[in-house]
Parts: structure tokens; sequence; C-alpha cells
């Protein structure tokens, strides 16, 4: 199946690149050289290899793809002019012996293996790649201390890349500062790949975000009983209380918690499930992460029934958790390591958070395809909170028992 | 069963010099299992002392109180309602003439092969607040609120159905071997058939019943995704806190420790019902097959019985995994059947329920034929690694695997010995009751016509118990095809299992995605029982 989907993919590259070509044939050729010569000047000396990559990426799925073509065919033409340029030095800059590289996963192979396999092609590296829990794979790196085989900790959130922190090596500021402060380890030990927002998602029939209070405090009020739909189990859930805790303090957080509970709102038991539930009418809002909707939109078409709504006061209810990566300082392919820290903040790789899991790129000038239902980022009004804010989980444990949240 | 003639034995095979102690074959192995064993509870030691003083603020919280009267709670319960289920089940489908008792017996047996994870979820979706039960109640019948099934009902009666097949296999392996001499003689002294039952034939199957029971508490102790998904904390919850939200190993080792005594006092109640008593025949001759019961117009009752557990615990399960599949696959997912992960599985769980079932042997038979201190403690221990969660275990391998023995990390070795830790009770359980019901005169006539100890174990012992072997391999093969902690972290690099991918899938995508290999795992793992349980039986 992969074999046919890469083929496929690699068709549709062709037909995609013949296409604009025919594009570029037909249309006024006197502007895009100019731009041209400033994409090869950023991308080529380094590595040659992610320019290659724009062939692959463009079409990554056929939505995407038709969104790509639609919104910015300008844009794209520019890579793609200097694509028949530089593959064929690609055979040469490629080492002859690429080496290894060990990947120890958090994230779901269901959401990352195509970009890690895509990195392994064109590096030529044979990259293996632990998945499981993100919080059991830091406890396993504790565990191995200096003989891990590990070279690179790929995590869901902040808190398992803390816990190893001290087993990390220092990244180089050029690759720091690809993305915003608040996404990089202050020690400049671990640096995010891509954003996950808390958000709101609501029934777009009954309700506009016109009708939706300023901040998450609003929906205590006894106007939303019977309305709201929440998963107190889930992990983002507890983050955005241990924000709350940290932005609100303790008391306030209790008031909310107990606020919610009195307007009875449906339990779930993932997120998933209220998204659906809030297209079909069953609730009128839920507290979710932002990027579920869009696989619904993706499969279900624009007119699915339901919107995010991120609170327009900011606030807990506001917060971004990345997901991100650290270099082990025990690793034997440190070289190898950085280039898949490098290139997991590619234009590529970064477009491919964008488009495949509708997560947040964190590097500049990256399109989202579904642009015209995400709120870009620098419009969530997200609180000002650090990664060390949002560790103290057992805290929030105790809080979210003690007020019968959770048994 | 009285022991008087047994001491005479032994004392008269004392003198003459046959049974002077365990011959190094047996105790040679027996020391290396009981070190390899011991690695946990090391581990769980060292990282313990590391927690300091915020450990003992965590852990003298009244709440740890709470939790462990909850746990207990939780394991009585579900031991009590499994034996209750089972001891039924098991006499009917051996000892009477129950229509198609055959496919019953291999029916009742199967919700063994369900993931707690897979089972938990289920109970959640179908019978949960706003479950599918709800969604179909609600149109014709108007029903708004079902009584919530999470917490404790919903634990208890998932725990149930998952594991009372422990207790069915062991009562029913006992069942048919029971020499029906002992309950023909009651009958004949005056006892009528219930009289018969409850002062015979129970009493003799106490060691399956205690045998049984002792590893559906241990494992309700062990289990996490059921009480994860209906939401009721127990101590393997509050590990799994430890280690997943906080990642604090110090006091997820602390806890587990404190599990591990737990678990030691349960096993020590075990051991003083258990007692000394004799369950083989002293006299000549060898059994015959026991009598079948005619059921009459209980017949039906009967049946509906069977059929209902079967539904509740088998049917349902599947019926909604098959409606995901099919609900998935009409709305365009692509099928996953994922034939390299089955193989992989199977591959793995025969491998270590062989490992397992070799290692168990020296284990029960030191302590069925040489009973003493040091066999009892070391049967005693097998046990411990059944009750910690996998993630414990794994872990302790992962730091002695890493730090001292480099070359045998991330291989497939290591995850094998974490299933032999992990499941090596449920072996030694089936074989030590096999072993119980041979009676050492046979081999002792072997020796005495000029047999070496270990020839005699070869030719004479094994052939005997093979029953015991055949079902505590099938035991360990089907809790390792769908373990799931401890084969994420040691799992050789690119070695996926069905477990894991129904983990990969559920983890993030919808959840039609994981139902997929979920209906395979069962399947797989279902196949090989059923060839085993019409085995057994012809």
């Amino acid at each position: 199946m992969a074999r046919i989907g890469r083929f496929n993919r690699n068709l549709w590259a062709v037909l995609l690149t013949l296409g604009l070509l025919a594009v570029l044939a037909c249309g006024p050729a006197a502007q895009p050289p100019q731009v041209v010569e400033k994409e090869v000047v950023v991308e080529v000396p380094r590595d040659v290899v992610v320019e290659k990559e724009v062939v692959r990426e463009v079409p990554v799925s056929v939505v995407v793809e038709k969104e790509v073509v639609r919104e910015v065919p300008v844009e794209v033409m520019v890579p793609q002019q200097v694509v028949q340029e530089v593959t064929r030095d690609v055979v040469i800059e490629r080492p002859a012996e690429p080496g290894q590289l060990v990947i120890y996963s958090g994230r779901s192979e269901s959401l990352v293996d195509d970009i890690i396999q895509q990195f392994a092609a064109v590096t030529g590296i044979d990259v293996q790649v632990k998945y499981a829990g993100t919080a059991q794979l830091a406890a396993t790196l504790l565990e191995e201390g200096a003989n891990s085989p590990a070279d690179v900790f790929f995590a869901q959130d902040p808190g398992g890349l803390g816990a190893v922190e001290g087993m990390f090596t220092a990244l180089p500021a050029s690759v720091l500062e690809r993305v915003p402060e608040w996404a990089r380890s202050p020690q400049s030990k671990w640096v995010g790949i891509s954003g996950r927002s808390r958000t709101v998602v609501y029934n777009s029939e009954r309700l506009t975000a016109a009708d939706l209070p300023d901040d998450m405090f609003g929906f205590t009020d006894p106007v939303w009983k019977d309305r709201i739909g929440w998963a107190p189990t889930n992990a983002s859930f507890q983050a955005m209380v241990t924000a709350m805790r940290a932005e609100w303090g303790e008391e306030r957080t209790r008031e909310w918690l107990e606020g919610i509970q009195a307007n009875n709102p449906r339990v779930y038991p993932k997120n998933t499930p209220q998204v659906a539930a809030a297209a079909a009418g069953e609730i009128d809002v839920g507290f979710v992460n932002h990027y579920y909707l869009f696989r619904f939109v993706t499969e279900e078409g624009d007119g699915f029934t339901a919107r995010n709504y991120h609170p327009r006061g900011g606030g807990p209810g506001a917060i971004v958790m990345v997901a991100g990566a650290g270099i082990l300082s025990s690793g034997e392919n440190p070289e190898n390591a950085q280039k898949f820290v490098e290139f997991m903040l590619s234009p590529v790789a970064q477009q491919y958070f964008a488009g495949q899991t509708f997560e947040y790129p964190l590097v500049e000038g990256v399109k989202s395809p579904r642009a015209q239902f995400l709120t870009p980022l620098v419009d969530i009004a997200k609180p000002d909170l650090t990664a060390e804010d949002l560790t103290d989980l057992e805290g929030t444990q105790a809080l979210l028992q003690a007020t019968g949240v959770l048994p | 069963m009285s022991t008087a003639r047994g001491q005479y034995f032994k004392g008269m095979l004392r003198r003459i010099g046959v049974a002077p102690g365990p011959p190094p074959f047996l105790w040679g192995p027996a020391l290396v299992i009981g070190g390899l064993l011991l690695l946990s509870p090391v581990y769980l030691t060292v990282r313990s002392l590391g927690a300091g003083v915020e450990f003992w603020e965590g852990f003298l919280r009244v709440r740890t109180l709470e939790i462990l009267l909850r746990t207990l709670l939780l394991v009585a319960t579900v031991t009590a309602a499994s034996i209750a289920l089972a001891v039924p089940l098991a006499w009917l489908t051996a000892r009477t003439d129950l229509p198609l008792a055959r496919m019953w017996g291999v029916l009742t047996a199967l919700p063994l092969v369900i993931p707690s994870y897979v089972a938990g979820f289920i109970m959640v979706v179908a019978l949960g607040p706003r479950g599918m039960l709800q969604g179909w109640l609600e149109g014709p019948l108007g029903i708004e609120r079902l009584p919530d099934i999470n917490g404790f009902p919903g634990a208890w009666l998932t725990l149930t159905l998952l594991s009372y097949p422990y207790v069915l296999l062991t009562v029913r392996g006992a069942l048919r071997r029971l020499d029906p001499a002992l309950e023909e003689s009651s009958r004949g002294l005056g006892y009528g058939s219930w009289g018969t039952f409850w002062r015979v034939t129970l009493p003799l199957l106490r060691p399956a019943i205690t045998a049984g029971g002792l590893l559906v508490g241990l494992y309700t102790l062990s289990d996490f995704g059921a009480v994860s998904l209906l939401r009721y904390e127990t101590f393997t919850w509050a590990i799994f806190v430890q280690y997943n939200g906080a990642i604090d190993r110090a006091l997820g080792a602390a806890f587990s420790l404190a599990l591990v005594v737990l678990a030691l006092g349960l096993l020590a109640g075990e051991f003083v019902t258990r007692g000394r008593s004799r369950y083989y025949r002293v006299d000549q001759g060898t059994a015959r097959p026991p009598a079948v019961m005619a059921l009459g117009r209980w017949r039906w009752p009967a049946v509906g019985f069977c059929a209902g557990v079967v539904l509740a615990g088998l049917a349902l399960p599947m019926a909604v995994l098959v409606y995901w599949v099919v609900r998935g696959v009409g709305a365009g997912e692509p099928l996953l059947l994922l034939w390299g992960d089955a193989w992989n599985s199977l591959y793995v769980s025969g491998l270590a329920a062989g490992v397992t079932i070799a290692a168990a042997f020296p284990v029960a038979a030191l302590e069925v034929r040489y009973p003493g201190l040091l066999s009892s403690l070391l049967e005693r221990i097998t046990y411990v690694g059944f009750a910690l969660p996998g993630i414990a275990v794994a872990l302790g391998l992962v730091f002695f695997g890493a730090n001292f023995a480099g070359f045998w990390y991330q291989s497939l070795g290591l995850l094998l010995l974490a299933y032999g830790i992990l499941f090596l009770p449920t072996a030694v359980g089936s074989l030590r009751s096999s072993l119980l019901q041979v009676s050492p005169g046979v081999e002792e006539a072997a020796r005495s016509l000029g047999r070496g100890p270990l020839r005699v174990l070869v030719t004479v012992t094994l052939p005997l118990v093979w029953p015991g072997i055949w079902s505590g391999a099938a035991l360990v093969f089907l809790l390792t095809m769908k373990e799931l902690p401890a084969t994420l972290i040691l799992q050789p690099i690119g070695f996926g299992t069905l477990a894991t991918a129904i983990w990969s899938a559920a983890a993030e995508a919808f959840f039609a995605q994981a139902a997929a290999p979920a209906l395979l795992l069962i399947l797989v793992s279902a196949g090989p029982l059923a060839f085993l349980m019409l085995r057994e039986r012809g």
C-alpha cells in the first residue's frame, strides 16, 4: 500500500509540475525569476535535499493539493522552477554513507510515519523509530541513561521533553530561532515542531462566535446548563486546567470546575466524539483541541456544522501546546539527529504538519491548507505561560479529584 | 485425603534412600529463575529509595488508604463473582448432558482473549452515558439517561467478564481428572446429588478454585486498561498516573512496591487455605472418566445461563467491533489487516509460551515433590510479577538491560524475559495442579525399576502432566497476545504486534481504525484456544 501511495504521490507530483509549467508558459513570465533567486539563496547551500523534497511535498493529499493550486499558484511556481536545477545536485551532495538515526517517537505512527519516511528517503539515512507514549519513552530514556540507543526524542508535549532535559545536548541558535521564543526550551535543549491549541468547538447552526463568552469562565453561567461537553480524562484538557491554575490561581480554577459541573456537562471519553456531538447538536459547545475539526471537515466537507472558537479574551482556554524534539547527548549520530530536527523545521515538514495533521506550523511563512477555518496563530490570544508553568500535573489531578470531576 | 499414608511413604523412601533432596536438574534452573524474578523487586526498591521526603508526603496521603480500600473491594468482588460464574459453567460443560456442551465449553472460555483495554472501551461506548444502548433506547422508549456505568459497576462487570475464564479453565481441568469413585462412595453412603457436590466435589475442587481465583485477584490488581477507561481508581491506575502524568519514577516505583506487598498478602491468604491435602489416588487402579449427569428439566435453563454469559462476555464485544469495522469501511476508511503484525504477535507469543512453560516446570516440580520453605517461597515469588503492572516490570528490565547487558538490550530475548516474569504463575499453576494429581508412587516405581531421576521425569512424569503443560502454555500464549505496556517499551525497534497496532490506531485516529486489528487479535487468539480445548476433550 505504502509503495503504491508513494508512486501515486510521484505521479501527482509529475502531473502537477507539468500543469504548473503549462501555467507558467501561458502566464506572464516577467516577474517570477527575481523571486526565484531569493529562494535559492535561502535553501540551497546547507541542505539541497530539502529543495528536492518540494516536488514530493506539494500534493500531500488530494484535498491539500487542490487547495495549494487554487490558493497560491504564484508561490508554488517559485520552488518548482528551482527544482529542475537542484535535483541533479542531490545525487552528488548525498554522503556516500548516510549512516543511521534512532528516533524515539511519542507522537503516534499514524501521524508522523509519512514525514519520517520522507526524511529517510531523501537523506538515505537508515532511520529506526520506536513508537510508544511520550511519558513511557521519557521514563525509558531516564532508565537507559547514557546507554540509550536513541539519537532524537520526538515528544507529543513539553512535559515529556522537560523530564529528560538533562540528557539533551544544546541546540544551535540557527535551529532554535526558526520558531518563536515561546515554542522552545528556555535552556535551548529542545525545540517545538508543531502547535496544538485548546479551543471551543460549537454547533455552527445554532450559534455564532459572537454568542460565545470572552473567556472560559463565561461558560459557568447557568445559560450554558445542559449544553456543554468535556473530556476530563484527556491529557490536553488537564493541561488547560494546569494553565488555569497558573493563570487564575487555585481558587478560581476550583470555581470554574464547580461552575461547569453545575451546568451538567456531558462527559466524553476523548475529544473526537465531542466534535461529532457538537456538529450533531447533542451539545452546543465542547472543550477540545483545534485540529479534530479539520479531520471531520476533510472527511465530511465544508458543510460540517461545527466550528472552532478561540476565546477572544485569551486566558487558559487559548493555550497553545507544542510537540517538539530534542537531541540526546549520548546518541551516536549527532549529525543525523540535527539533520532530522532541521528537516522537521523545513518548509516541507512544516507544510506536512499543517496539511496532514492540521496542527499549527511554527515556522513563519508556511500556509495552512484550511486557512478559511483556521485562526492564524498570531490571532490567538495566548496566555503568557512557559512550558514550566504546565508541568504540575499532579496538582491538577488532585484538584480534579477534589471537585469530583475525576473519581 | 489423609496425610498419614504420605508420611509413611516418605519415611519409607528416606529409609531406602530414594528421595533425599531435589536433584540438581531441578534446583539449578530454579535458582536462576528465582534470581531473574527478583530483578523487578530489586529495581523497584532501588528506585523507591531515591524518592525521599516527597515520597512519604505523596504516599502517606489519606487518599492512598482510600485507593487501597477501593482496590481491595474490586479484587474481592471480581474474584467472588468470577468463581460464582465459573464453577457452575465448568460443571455444566464438563459433567452434564448439556446440549452442545463442546461448543459451550469453547465459547465460555473465549472472553479470555479480549484485551481489557478493548473491552473497557467497548463498555464505555456501548453502555456509557450517550452510548449505543442509550441511543437505541432513546428513540422508541424515550429513556434519557441510563445508570452511569463508569466507576465501580463498569470496572467490576468488565473485569469479571474478562477474567472468570481463569477459574473456569482450572476448575474444568480438575473436574475432568476427578476420580468418580469418591463421588460414587459419597452417594453410596447416603448423600444426594447436592450433598455430594457440596461435601465431596467442591472440596476436591478447592485447589483449582483457589488457584484460578488467585489469578483473577492478581489480574484485577494489575489491570490498567479497564479501570482507566471506566474511571475506577485503583493502585495500578495510581502507578500509571505517576509514570504517565508526572513522569515520577520514584513515586511510581514506591506505589508498585506497595502493590507487591498487597499481592504477597493475597498469596499468603491463598497459601493458608491450600493446606497439605493430597488429591491423587492412593490405592491401586486408575481413575475412570467421570459419569455424565442428566440435567432433566434443568436442561434449557442451563443453556440459557451459558448463552447469557457468552452473549455478554463474547458476542456483544465482537458485535460492536464488527459494527465499527463495517461502519469504518462504509465511510471509506482503509481496512487495516495487519498480517505482518499478526505474525509477529503469534511468533512472540508462541516463543513466550514455550520459554515460560519450560521455566515453570522446575518451580512446580520442586514445590509439589520437594515441599519445603525454599520451594514454597520460590513458588510464591513467581506470582509477584503477575500482580505488577507491565510498565513497572518493563522499566526494571530497561534499567538492567541497558546498563548491565547492553548486548541483550533491544532484543527479543529481553521482551521474552518480561513476558516470563509477568506470566510465569499461570504456567506454574496449571502444572502444579496437574502434578498434584500424579501419584509420586508412579515415579517411585519407575525409580525402583532402575531409571534415573531425569529419565523418570521425561518418560513418566512429563507425559502424565501433558494436559497441564498445554493449558499453561495456552494461558501464557493468550496473555502475551494481548499484553501492551511492556511490549510497547521493550519491543525491538520496528517489531510491531497487533496489540501495539491497536494502541497506535486508538491513540490518535478514530476508533474504527483500531477495531480491525482488535478483531484480528481476538480471532487469531481464539483459534489456538479453541483447538486446545477441543483437543483436551478428545
